[in-house]
């Protein structure tokens, strides 16, 4: 019986079971609560099926219908595609279990169809074999993403929905030449047969300048960040919270595909740049960020910084000696829980005071505490202290930096790891203080506040679960990682 | 140079002109039929060079690219005309924000 557990086609239950519970959602609205959370629920315990038989079997590959590549649609997963899977399903469980509090009937009817349409997507995304695929599922990802912003209906929510909108289909336009390209020169668009035929020339050159432009413009690297902040902090904020934990990853996660398997062997001017525009995003994204007075905003700001963490992947060599998958999935991971722990602390205290004013907070971590814990929690990862899971993300990139003799980039994180600790006591400064004007509160739900905490107990944790993460998609690195995690108590 | 590289570089012509209408025009409908024209430029690049030098037949794959990629077309259009309506009903104009409210 174990071994009929075993066989079952775990990936292709990922993608139709939020298909199936969106479109439920739909057709019987009062229900749309129950059937999301089943659907969430379902997908967490599919993936742990899925994980289980990667570990069993190897990687995962499956034939949708019968027809194998090239003429059909494959779904495929390794270790990497894995850990994006669990990051996905832990992340969206959590502000799943937020967002049933969260949200009034009237918007709750609204939020969960298209939220289970995401998560169909991401996990196909995640599951994708081919190119094109990869294209289908960026795009709905980004639809989903984009009708998710403009939910509250508020001028701003629409403004900022529209902007991403035009931002999201230039980026997957772009990427989509890219894919034509690809195929008219190596006939293919199947990565694994892409990757054997693949040579620099005029059309690959092209198409990777495409594509990278593309995702970089969807994953908002700096200077292609001008659509983010506002959508972000104009979103409700589970919503905020999957799109920065989650919707930009996707992107992410396809360029790492591209350059690991594709472009990585050649491309070694464009991995430059990538990482100049990495730096640059720390600094600018942390400095932007310390000038909010908005806590969505700076937390949105925060984002565009860490994105450029990303990035610095690239210059670092990581692609050719094997380390680039396991420290882009690690922190890709390490930032989702901190960044959704944040926006979904930063909901509570929109609800609590009514507004984001961080100079009004008002004495929140007597009032909140909970709130302000999973606030400072999430904060101590995205800065980049032991224990956290931050930490050991930025410390192996740190050493990398050193032992390359890359002293710009090591400087520059340790300055985004001081810029963005100032930019989260100020928050936590202001959470201690007596506004001057006193201002009703409303009560927060207790489980609202618990998602939080919980999400920012887990960017903790992680820290410790490094090298079962990086065992996970590369066996033969793990020693690094587990080193890494010893340091700090050296 | 074939028919079909004509084609082809037609269509990047298409993609590099919605591309500049996109960043130049302010009012949203404008922007939408821009990305209109760069998707459509990508289409015709991808049956342009659906025809391989030498061989009679053309690959049916990129063809079916096409049709779904026209499906994922469409549906944008379609959320981006809905929230351009939402927008202009809300705000009284088509245009994007000019910055948001720091």
């Amino acid at each position: 019986m174990l071994i009929g557990l075993l066989n079952i086609d775990w990936g292709v239950i990922t993608i139709m079971l939020p298909l199936a519970g969106g479109i439920a959602c739909v057709l019987w609205p009062a229900m749309s609560k129950p059937a999301g959370l089943i659907s969430v629920t379902g997908v967490v315990l599919a993936i742990a099926g899925l994980g289980w038989r990667i570990m069993e079997n190897g990687t995962y590959r499956h034939a949708v219908g019968g027809w194998g590549a090239p003429l059909g649609i494959d779904l495929f997963a390794d270790g990497l595609s894995l850990v994006m899977l669990i990051m996905t399903a832990l992340v969206g469980l959590g502000i799943s279990f937020y967002a049933k509090r969260f949200f009034s009937p009237c918007d709750a009817v609204r939020f969960w169809p298209i939220w289970l349409l995401l998560l169909a997507a991401l996990n196909a995304l995640f599951l994708s074999a081919d190119i094109f695929n990869l294209y289908v599922a960026l795009e709905m990802t980004g639809l989903a993403a984009v009708a998710l912003t403009a939910l509250t209906g508020r001028i701003d929510a629409l403004g900022g929905a529209m902007r991403y909108l035009l931002a999201t289909l230039l980026g997957s336009l772009a990427y989509l030449l890219g894919v034509v390209l690809l195929y008219h020169d190596a006939g293919s668009v199947d990565i694994a047969t892409l990757a054997q035929r693949i040579e620099p020339n005029a059309a690959v050159w092209t198409a990777l300048g495409l594509m990278s432009a593309g995702l970089a413009l969807k994953t908002a690297l700096f200077p292609l960040s001008f659509w983010l902040p506002p959508a972000h902090a104009s979103a409700p904020a589970p919503v905020s919270a999957l799109l920065s934990a989650l919707v930009i990853k996707a992107s992410f996660y396809i360029l790492l595909r591209l350059w690991l398997e594709l472009f990585g062997a050649f491309a070694e001017g464009v991995s430059m740049l990538l990482g100049l525009l990495g730096a640059a995003a720390i600094l600018w994204g942390s400095l932007q960020a310390l000038r909010q007075t908005r806590i969505k905003l700076l937390v949105a700001y925060s984002t565009v910084a860490q994105i450029g963490y990303l990035f610095l992947i690239y210059p670092l060599a990581l692609v050719s000696n094997g380390m680039a998958a396991s420290m882009a999935a690690y922190l890709a991971f390490s930032h989702a829980l901190a960044k959704s722990a944040m926006f979904l602390a930063a909901g509570n205290l929109m609800q609590f005071g009514g507004h984001d004013r961080i100079a009004d907070l008002d004495r929140a971590v007597q009032r909140l505490p909970l709130t302000v814990a999973a606030f400072a929690l999430a904060g101590v990862s995205i800065m980049g202290l032991p224990p956290s899971s931050g930490f050991v993300g930025k410390w192996l990139l740190l050493d990398a930096a050193m032992s390359q003799g890359r002293w710009d980039l090591a400087v520059v994180m340790i300055i985004g790891g001081l810029l963005a600790a100032g930019y989260i006591f100020k928050v936590l400064g202001y959470a201690f203080t007596q506004a001057e004007v006193p201002h009703d509160a409303r009560a927060v739900p207790a489980e609202m506040e618990w998602a939080a905490l919980l999400l920012a107990i887990g960017a903790i944790l992680l820290g410790f679960m490094a090298p079962q993460i990086f065992a996970l998609i590369h066996p033969d690195l793990a020693v690094n990682a587990s080193e890494a995690g010893t340091v700090w108590t050296a | 140079m074939t028919n079909a590289f004509l084609y082809a570089f037609a269509g990047i012509g298409l993609f590099v002109l919605g591309l500049h209408a996109l960043v130049v025009h302010a009012h949203v409908l404008r922007k939408i039929l821009a990305v209109n024209v760069m998707g459509s430029g990508v289409f015709l690049v991808l049956v342009a060079l659906a025809r391989r030098s030498g061989e009679a037949t053309s690959d049916p794959v990129p063809h079916a690219m096409v049709i779904t990629g026209i499906v994922v077309a469409v549906s944008a259009t379609a959320l981006a005309l809905a929230l351009m309506l939402k927008l202009a009903g809300k705000s009284g104009e088509a245009v994007l924000p000019g910055k948001h409210n720091d």
